[in-house]
């Protein structure tokens, strides 16, 4: 039947832009989403390329300049209470901040993608099991259990990243969970079903290009919480401890300064803020961004 | 001789209710659905909107399982080691009633139509060499198609590349759940004649389920007609516009629209709205909206009877004996040959 298909048949097609392309050009015209992006993009290169920006050492204090206000010479934003240069402190900050933010974020995604999808594909029984399980951990909040979970397993920034990645699979998987529901029931997936193809095929070629956007998204959303609540452990002394330089402890040990040098404390605080606004900011950008009707 | 033979298909969604989600009822969407599909022919299933066609047609293609009966393909039962049903899904294919929802959006037009053929082992370029050439052969230009995305088609090209995806396993059936309905009345003409064209190139036969009966009388050698998850009335297709024996049919073909403005109608052929399936109506399903219902009607349900020449009906009026005042004294409706 096909033998009379015409001899052009490998001819080149006229190619659409694909749903990537299409949201990289949407987002590129969204001037705050991009704004954060950079943001964002020099905050990574920045706690990259930490060594060679840092003016100083981000460990060597001297005793006798403590707690100078921003603007001293020689401390652009001042020293803490150990005398150590405050902005090379805050530039090294990034690294364990973000590494902080976004490691539990991204394992969070892979089991809680893994489980929601295989949940909302399965559906039945085996989306009863899952799902209730996952509901367990939604009856405590966020911020206690990764604190109780640290606090059992003892500080430090394994357990730290362990108990913010156990924090954050439920919510994942739950966004998971909806989504592939609801992308189950449609007549694409009936199609691949009726031509034959198993349930791990029909996951990877027809559910997975339409679940992992908005969940990838989701997942987005959660790093700045992710920060805020490392930032937390740290400021508890459950996560990183002294002497690395981390926003959140930098916060906790110059807490004592409040009344002396009160800008200085507010420093890694703003950095905090910065950061997860800019998070938050790139993750609504994009969000709309993918919003399209197709 | 058949191809497809169904035989007391039934499916009833349970209902559950209750804390420990205890099955207090069921729907009764398909109850007891027998009939046979010759090589060649086009089977058209036409019923009100509920009445269990579209189930019918996801019990065909076993995307939902049967609560009960039987599918045969050229006489081997579906699911079973006889033929599997990773092989018979190569034998049937279904066109859906919504192009849109059909097609996955994140995929192009080749790669949605050669993603079939992949599950059956062809290599993906033969798949897209498959693709382009089916696109050409239901009217899209491959070199301007083909690296399309759906939602940047009509609705007419979305429902063409939805059928040269359901060819492209090369199936022997095809289903066509309301394939045609929600098209312009302009494209489904030509879409219509596609499928014409179609069945007689490829051999195929079909099962074309719509609610459209002009579209139906069109397409079909034969039609069944469904009421409240049962079949009605089986028969050739003039036999049974021209002399339907079930009142339900005639009540359904009364509702045609009529070319003639002397002649128009002006109370509708039949009220209200058909039982509720979870609860159907004891005896013969369609009594208590029938004109000639008598109390047998409410009491004995009526089996299909033979009324002519490959032609069957379940009606009481239908069969001789039954109890039913109008029904025929002899077997004189009986088979002729």
């Amino acid at each position: 039947m096909l033998n009379s298909a015409p001899s052009d048949i490998l001819a080149p097609i006229e190619r659409s832009p694909g749903y990537w392309a299409t949201v990289w050009r949407r987002f590129r015209r969204d001037p705050v989403a991009v704004g954060a992006g950079l943001v964002v993009l020099a905050l990574i290169l920045m706690a990259i390329f930490a060594p060679y920006i840092a003016p100083q050492d981000p460990y060597k204090g001297m005793a006798l300049r403590r707690l100078r206000p921003p603007g001293t010479e020689g401390y652009p934003l001042g020293s803490d209470e150990l005398g150590r240069d405050m902005l090379t402190r805050l530039i090294y900050g990034a690294r364990l901040s973000l590494f902080m933010g976004v490691t539990p974020v991204i394992i969070a995604l892979g089991a809680g993608a893994t489980i929601g999808i295989v949940a909302g594909y399965a559906g039945g029984w085996v989306n009863t099991i899952l799902m209730r399980v996952i509901d367990v951990f939604f009856a405590f909040p966020s911020v206690l259990l990764a604190i109780a979970l640290s606090g059992a397993l003892g500080a430090g920034i394994a357990n730290g990243l362990i108990s913010l990645t156990v924090v954050f699979i439920p919510p994942i998987a739950r966004v998971a969970e909806s989504v592939t529901t609801s992308v189950r029931s449609r007549d694409y997936v009936e199609a691949a079903r009726a031509s034959g193809a198993g349930a791990f095929r029909i996951i990877r070629t027809q559910v997975l290009g339409n679940v992992m956007g908005p969940i990838f998204v989701y997942a987005m959303s959660l790093i700045a919480v992710s920060m805020i609540l490392a930032s937390g452990l740290s400021f508890l002394g459950l996560g990183v401890k002294p002497p690395e330089p981390e926003w959140g402890l930098m916060l906790n040990t110059l807490r004592t300064a409040i009344y002396v040098q009160p800008l200085l404390c507010a420093l890694p605080g703003l950095m905090i803020f910065l950061t997860s606004i800019a998070f938050n900011l790139l993750t609504d950008g994009l969000r709309s961004a993918m919003d399209l009707k197709a | 001789m058949s191809i497809l033979e169904v035989k007391d298909l039934t499916k009833h969604f349970p209902l559950k209710s209750g804390l420990l989600g205890r099955t207090t009822s069921a729907v009764r969407a398909v109850d007891g659905v027998s009939f046979s599909v010759d090589q060649g022919e086009t089977l058209g299933i036409v019923g009100e909107s509920g009445c269990g066609k579209s189930t019918t047609a996801r019990l065909l293609m076993q995307l939902i399982m049967p609560t009960s009966g039987t599918i045969r393909f050229e006489g081997k039962t579906v699911g079973t080691s006889e033929l599997p049903l990773k092989a018979f899904r190569r034998q049937v294919q279904m066109v859906f009633q919504d192009s849109y929802a059909s097609l996955n959006p994140r995929l192009t037009v080749e790669d949605s139509i050669a993603f079939a053929p992949t599950v059956h082992g062809v290599s993906t370029d033969q798949a897209v060499r498959k693709a382009r050439a089916l696109l050409d052969r239901v009217g899209l230009e491959p070199s301007r198609f083909a690296g399309r995305y759906p939602h940047e088609l009509s609705g007419g090209q979305r429902q063409r590349v939805n059928i040269a995806r359901a060819l492209a396993v090369e199936p022997r059936v095809l289903l066509l759940d309301e394939a045609v309905s929600a098209l312009d009345k302009s494209v489904e003409a030509q879409v219509l004649n596609l499928l014409l064209d179609l069945k007689q190139e490829m051999g195929l036969t079909y099962l074309f389920i719509s609610h459209d009966l002009e579209v139906v009388r069109f397409m079909s050698s034969r039609v069944l007609v469904m009421y409240l998850g049962r079949v009605a009335e089986v028969g050739p297709t003039e036999a049974l516009y021209t002399s339907s024996r079930h009142p339900y049919t005639t009540a359904l073909l009364g509702s045609l629209l009529s070319m003639d403005p002397d002649n128009r109608r002006t109370e509708a052929p039949l009220a209200g709205d058909p039982p509720n399936p979870i609860d159907p109506p004891p005896g013969c399903r369609f009594h208590t909206r029938c004109a000639f219902a008598e109390a047998v009607c409410g009491e004995r349900e009526p089996v299909l009877g033979s009324v002519g020449a490959d032609h069957t009906a379940a009606c009481h009026m239908a069969v001789s004996g039954s109890g039913h005042s109008k029904a025929p004294l002899s077997n004189a409706g009986g088979r002729a040959a």
